[in-house]
C-alpha cells in the first residue's frame, strides 16, 4: 500500500474557517439578508393526493391589498423538467412542471402568492378557489403495480419514464454469473425481505430562497442549496431564460443531507422577481417542509444469500422495489445505488443478481438522502449475513472476513452497475476493513458479550455488528474545479464551486491548498459556491467533495506552486527544479530564499508582470470506497419492546482524514441520524395520503438524551488516487445503525426485525410472535 | 404597544404588534443570530436569555420581555473576546452547519450559569431541548465540558 507522507496542515483538527461567524451569530444564512421592498411568497399545497384541477379562480386573492403576484399553471412556463439537482443530462425523468392542472400528492404545488407580508400571502392563499376532480389515490408500492392501477403520469409530454402506463419510473436488472446455479451449489441459503419507511432529512434550517435583481437586471438567487450550478441550469431551463441571466449564491446552509440537492423553490421566487422587479423571499415552515419537501425513498428489498459450508458466498441476489412518490427525482439512481454500493462489498460471491424497479405513488416525493439507496440495501444484506452466520455456525465477524473485498481486488459490479447506467471498472487501492473489524470488536467487547444473555429484570442486552462500503463521488460524471490566485502579502484566494453545507468542506479544501503551498490556514481566503465568481463544481452530494473537489484544489495548488517557483527562480538566479516551499518562503540552494510576499510583489509590480493564478479540474476515473465496521450493544425491554442503544462503535477507513475532527463529526452526525431512522423516525401517512405528523414534536429526531455512548474510530489508510490520500465519508455512517441494531436485538431476544423504525410496538409484536416483524 | 427592553446591554423602546413573538421582534430588530427551525418550541434554534434564563423565543410573546433583559448570541462577546462556550464549540468541533449553534450556545451558557460543573448526564439533560441534525451531539457535549473547565479556571464568566 502507498505510504502516507508527513503533513503539516492536513491531518490537523483545524477550526472551521467559517466557525467564528457561525458561533457569533453573524447574518450569514439566506434569510439573514434583508432587502427593502421584499415580497413574501407562500405556496398553496394540494389538499388532495391525486386530482385534476378543473378550474382555479384567483380573482378574490388578486384583488386583496398587498398581493403583488400570483402564479398558477395558467400563467407559468409549462416546461417539463426534473427537480433533481444532478449533472446534465439528468438521469431522472422530466416529469415535473412549475405548476400543472394535475396534482399528485398532498402538498403538491397548486399556486403561489407573493405579497407585502406573510400574513397577506396566507390570507390570499385562503381566497384562491380551486375546483378539483378527485382521482383515485395510489398509496403503496403494491397499489401502484397492480393491474389497472391509476396512471399517475398520464401526460404525453413527460420524458425519461421507463413505463408511465404501469407507474414504473425506472427498471434495473444486472447479472453476474448464474445465481440459480450458485444457490443450487450452496450448503446454506437464507432469504430476507425488509421494508423501510418514509423518513425525512429535517435540516434545522428549512428550504429558503431570496431572489432579487442586480443593477443589470440579472436574477440573483441566494439559496440554501447543495447544488448552485445545477440550480442555475435548471432554473434557466424551467423559466426559459439564458443561464447568463442568473447568478446563484450559496451563503451558509443550515444542513442539507440530500434534501437541498433539489431545485425545490428557486423557480417560484425567481419568477416572482422577474415579474415584479422586486426581491422575493420564501422560507418553508416546518410543516411545509414535512409535507412538500423531500424524503428518503421507502423500499422493500429482498436479499437471498447462498454459501458453502466453508462460509464463502456462492451467490447473492437482491431485489429492490422503491417508492419514488409523485415525481421521479433520483428514482433511478437511488435504486441503482441500492445494489451498486452494497454488492461489491462481498466480491467472493461469483454469482450476483440485482434487479428492481422504482414506482410512482401519489405520496410525498423522495429524493436524495445521505446514504442514497445503500442505506435501504444494507438493512437486508447485513441482517441476512447475520442469519447466514448463525446457520453455518460461523462467527458473524468471521463470515464477513471470508467474503469482503480486499486491497487490490475488484468486483464485476463496479463495471456493471453505476449511477443509473453502466459503472466504471476499478480495483480497491486502499482498504483497512480488517483493522476496522479488529479494533471495533475489541472496543465493544465482542468476544465477551456476544451470545451471552444476561437478563436484568425485563431488560436483555445483546451485541450486533455489520460492515459496509460507500463511494467517493461518481466516476466519469462528477466534475469539480478550483481556482487559486495569489495576493502580494503572500495570501491566496481559493475560489471553489464546492458547496459547504456544514460539512466543513471550505475548511478541508483550504487545508489541502495550504498544505501544498506550505502556508498557514489563515493565508487561504475561501470563497465558495457563487456561480459568477467560482468555477464549476457539481455540488455537495454522492460523497464527492473531499475526493473530487479536493483533487481539483490540490492540482490548482500544484500549478500555482510551479508559477511561484518560476518567479523565484528568476529572482534568485537558480533553476526552478532546485526550489522548495517552507514557512511561507521559497527556499533554494545555499540558503537562498524569497518570501511568498516578495514573489507576488515581483510578479505583480516589478518584473515579467503577471497574476499568479491557476485553475484546475478533476473528473474522477474511479470512486474509492470508504469502509466501515459497526458494532452496537443494545438492551431490549421484553415487557415494553423498547430498545436502548447503550454503546455504538464505528471504525471507519476514510483514507487520510484531512481534518480528523470534521471527519469524526461527519461520522457521528450520520450515525445519530441513522439511529433515529432505525428507532423513532417515521412519517405517518393517512389513508388519504396526508402526512399526519408534520412537526418536530410528532416526528422524533434524536436529541442529546437519545444518543448512546458513541465512539468513532478513524482507521486511516492512504488512498493513492485521492487528494493527500483521502477518501470521502459524508454518507457511509448513516447506513450502519439499522442492521447493526437489528442484529444486536437478535442477539438479545432472538427475534428478527424486518421493518423500520424499530418502535416498541414492532419489537414487542416480534417478541410475542416469536420470530419476525 | 411599546415595551422597554435591554438587548445585549442596550436599552431600547420598541413598538410591538399584538401577539408578536419575541423571536419576530429580535429578528426585526436585526439580531439575526436568533434562528428558527420550527416555530413551535421544539428545536431550540431560537433560544435567547431572557432575564438570564434560556427561553425559546418563538413561543414567548415579545410583551413578556417588557422591562427585562435579553441576551442573544451576538451579545456574548466581551471586549472582543468570545465567551468560553463559543471558544469551546470552535475548538471541539461542536459546529457543523452552525444553524443550531446560537441556540445551543445560549442553552450552554444558561446551563453553566446554574450549574458550573455539570456531569455529562446533566449536560445532556440541560440541552435536550436543542436539536442538532449535523453533529450527533458528541462534540457539543465535549465543548460544554471544556467550557466548564475553562470558566472554572477564571475565564470570561459571560
Amino acid at each position: 500500500m502507498a505510504e502516507r507522507p508527513e503533513f503539516a496542515i492536513v491531518g490537523k483538527g483545524e477550526r472551521k474557517v467559517d466557525g467564528r461567524a457561525l458561533v457569533t451569530g453573524k447574518p450569514v444564512f439566506v434569510a439573514d439578508l434583508r432587502l427593502p421592498e421584499t415580497l413574501h411568497v407562500k405556496i398553496l399545497g394540494s389538499p388532495k393526493a391525486h386530482a385534476r384541477i378543473r378550474s382555479i379562480d384567483v380573482s378574490a386573492a388578486e384583488a386583496m391589498d398587498g398581493v403583488a403576484c400570483i402564479l398558477t399553471h395558467e400563467n407559468t412556463p409549462p416546461t417539463r423538467h426534473t427537480t433533481a439537482g444532478q449533472g446534465f443530462p439528468e438521469p431522472s425523468p422530466y416529469d415535473a412542471r412549475m405548476f400543472e392542472d394535475k396534482v399528485r400528492f398532498v402538498g403538491d404545488r397548486v399556486a403561489a402568492v407573493a405579497a407585502e407580508t406573510e400574513a397577506i400571502a396566507e390570507a390570499a392563499l385562503a381566497a384562491i378557489r380551486v375546483d378539483y376532480e378527485e382521482l383515485e389515490p395510489v398509496l403503496s408500492i403494491d397499489d401502484a403495480l397492480r393491474e389497472g392501477a391509476p396512471v399517475i403520469h398520464d401526460e404525453p409530454d413527460s420524458t425519461g419514464i421507463y413505463d408511465a402506463s404501469r407507474n414504473i419510473v425506472a427498471d434495473v436488472d444486472i447479472d453476474v454469473g448464474d445465481v440459480e446455479a450458485g444457490f443450487d451449489g450452496s450448503d446454506a441459503v437464507v432469504e430476507v425481505v425488509c421494508e423501510t419507511q418514509y423518513a425525512q432529512h429535517t435540516p434545522i434550517e428549512t428550504h429558503v430562497v431570496l431572489s432579487y435583481l442586480d443593477s443589470e437586471d440579472r436574477l440573483i438567487l441566494r439559496t440554501s442549496t447543495q447544488v448552485p450550478f445545477h440550480v442555475r441550469r435548471i432554473v434557466a431551463q424551467t423559466l426559459g431564460i439564458p443561464i447568463r441571466d442568473i447568478r446563484v449564491i450559496k451563503p451558509r446552509v443550515g444542513g442539507g443531507f440530500g434534501t437541498k440537492q433539489e431545485v425545490l423553490l428557486e423557480d417560484i421566487v425567481g419568477l416572482v422577481t422577474l415579474r415584479t422587479g422586486r426581491p422575493a423571499l420564501i422560507s418553508l415552515t416546518r410543516k411545509e417542509e414535512f409535507t412538500s419537501a423531500r424524503t428518503r425513498h421507502p423500499m422493500r428489498v429482498r436479499v437471498k444469500l447462498g454459501a458453502g459450508e466453508d462460509g464463502v458466498l456462492r451467490a447473492i441476489e437482491m431485489e429492490a422495489i422503491s417508492n419514488t412518490g409523485a415525481y421521479g427525482a433520483h428514482g433511478l439512481t437511488v435504486l441503482a445505488n441500492t445494489g451498486s454500493k452494497t454488492l461489491p462489498l462481498y466480491n467472493k460471491a461469483p454469482n450476483a443478481h440485482f434487479f428492481g424497479q422504482a414506482v410512482y405513488t401519489t405520496l410525498p416525493v423522495p429524493g436524495a438522502y445521505r446514504g442514497y439507496g445503500a442505506t435501504q440495501g444494507y438493512f437486508p444484506l447485513e441482517t441476512a449475513m447475520d442469519e447466514l452466520a448463525e446457520r453455518l455456525g460461523i462467527d458473524p465477524i468471521e463470515l464477513r472476513r471470508l467474503n469482503h473485498i480486499r486491497l487490490d481486488e475488484t468486483s464485476p459490479i463496479f463495471e456493471k452497475l453505476g449511477e443509473g447506467r453502466e459503472g466504471v471498472e476499478q480495483t480497491v487501492k486502499s482498504c483497512e476493513l480488517e483493522r476496522c473489524l479488529q479494533v471495533g470488536a475489541e472496543r465493544i467487547g465482542w468476544a465477551e458479550k456476544r451470545g451471552k444473555k444476561h437478563r436484568d429484570g425485563s431488560w436483555v442486552p445483546g451485541v450486533g455488528m455489520s460492515i459496509m462500503m460507500q463511494g467517493s463521488g461518481i466516476p466519469l460524471i462528477d466534475m469539480a474545479a478550483a481556482t487559486l490566485k495569489m495576493n502580494e502579502d503572500g495570501s491566496f484566494n481559493l475560489l471553489i464551486g464546492a458547496t459547504d453545507i456544514g460539512t466543513g468542506s471550505d475548511t478541508i479544501l483550504a487545508q489541502i491548498a495550504a498544505e501544498v503551498l506550505a502556508v498557514p490556514l489563515d493565508k487561504m481566503l475561501v470563497t465558495s459556491s457563487d456561480t459568477d465568481f467560482t468555477p464549476f463544481d457539481v455540488g455537495a452530494y454522492a460523497s464527492s467533495t473531499t475526493y473530487v473537489s479536493g483533487m481539483a484544489v490540490q492540482r490548482a495548488a500544484e500549478k500555482i506552486r510551479d508559477q511561484i517557483f518560476e518567479v523565484a527562480a528568476s529572482a534568485l538566479g537558480v533553476a526552478s527544479s532546485e526550489l522548495s516551499l517552507a514557512n511561507e518562503s521559497v527556499v533554494g540552494p545555499d540558503g537562498k530564499s524569497l518570501s511568498l510576499a516578495d514573489v507576488c510583489q515581483r510578479a505583480m509590480y516589478e518584473s515579467d508582470q503577471f497574476q499568479i493564478a491557476a485553475t484546475a479540474s478533476c473528473v474522477p476515473t474511479e470512486s474509492p470506497p470508504p469502509f466501515l465496521a459497526n458494532f452496537a450493544e443494545v438492551a431490549v425491554d421484553t415487557e415494553t419492546g423498547r430498545i436502548k442503544v447503550l454503546h455504538y462503535v464505528a471504525a471507519v477507513d476514510c483514507g487520510v482524514a484531512i481534518n480528523p475532527v470534521l471527519a469524526e463529526g461527519q461520522m457521528e452526525g450520520a450515525i445519530v441520524n441513522g439511529i433515529g431512522y432505525a428507532l423513532t423516525e417515521e412519517m405517518l401517512i393517512s389513508s388519504r395520503g396526508r402526512v399526519r405528523n408534520p412537526s418536530l414534536f410528532d416526528y422524533k429526531i434524536p436529541g442529546m438524551l437519545d444518543i448512546p455512548k458513541l465512539e468513532v474510530i478513524l482507521v486511516e489508510s492512504y488512498e493513492p488516487t485521492g487528494p493527500m490520500g483521502a477518501k470521502s465519508v459524508g454518507e457511509i455512517g448513516i447506513n450502519g445503525p439499522i442492521p447493526t441494531i437489528a442484529n444486536a436485538v437478535y442477539d438479545a431476544v432472538g427475534v428478527r426485525l424486518r421493518e423500520t423504525p424499530f418502535t416498541p410496538e414492532r419489537v414487542l409484536r416480534a417478541i410475542r410472535d416469536g420470530s419476525t416483524a | 404597544m411599546t415595551i422597554t427592553v435591554t438587548i445585549n446591554g442596550t436599552s431600547k423602546r420598541l413598538a410591538i404588534e399584538p401577539g408578536e413573538r419575541l423571536f419576530e421582534l429580535l429578528r426585526r430588530e436585526g439580531y439575526m443570530g436568533v434562528k428558527t427551525g420550527c416555530g413551535t418550541g421544539d428545536c431550540g434554534a431560537c433560544a435567547v436569555l431572557l432575564n438570564g434564563r434560556a427561553v425559546n423565543s418563538c413561543i414567548v410573546f415579545a410583551a413578556k420581555a417588557d422591562g427585562g433583559e435579553v441576551t442573544t448570541v451576538e451579545g456574548l462577546e466581551r471586549d472582543g473576546r468570545l465567551h468560553p462556550v463559543q471558544e469551546a464549540f470552535l475548538d471541539e468541533g461542536g459546529i457543523q452547519c452552525g444553524y443550531c449553534t446560537p441556540g445551543m450556545v445560549i442553552g450552554a451558557v444558561d446551563l453553566l450559569s446554574r450549574n458550573p460543573e455539570p456531569t455529562e448526564d446533566e449536560i445532556r439533560q440541560g440541552l435536550s431541548g436543542n436539536l442538532c441534525r449535523c453533529t450527533g451531539y458528541v462534540k457539543q457535549v465535549r465543548a460544554v465540558q471544556q467550557a466548564a473547565a475553562a470558566m472554572k479556571g477564571g475565564g470570561n464568566d459571560g
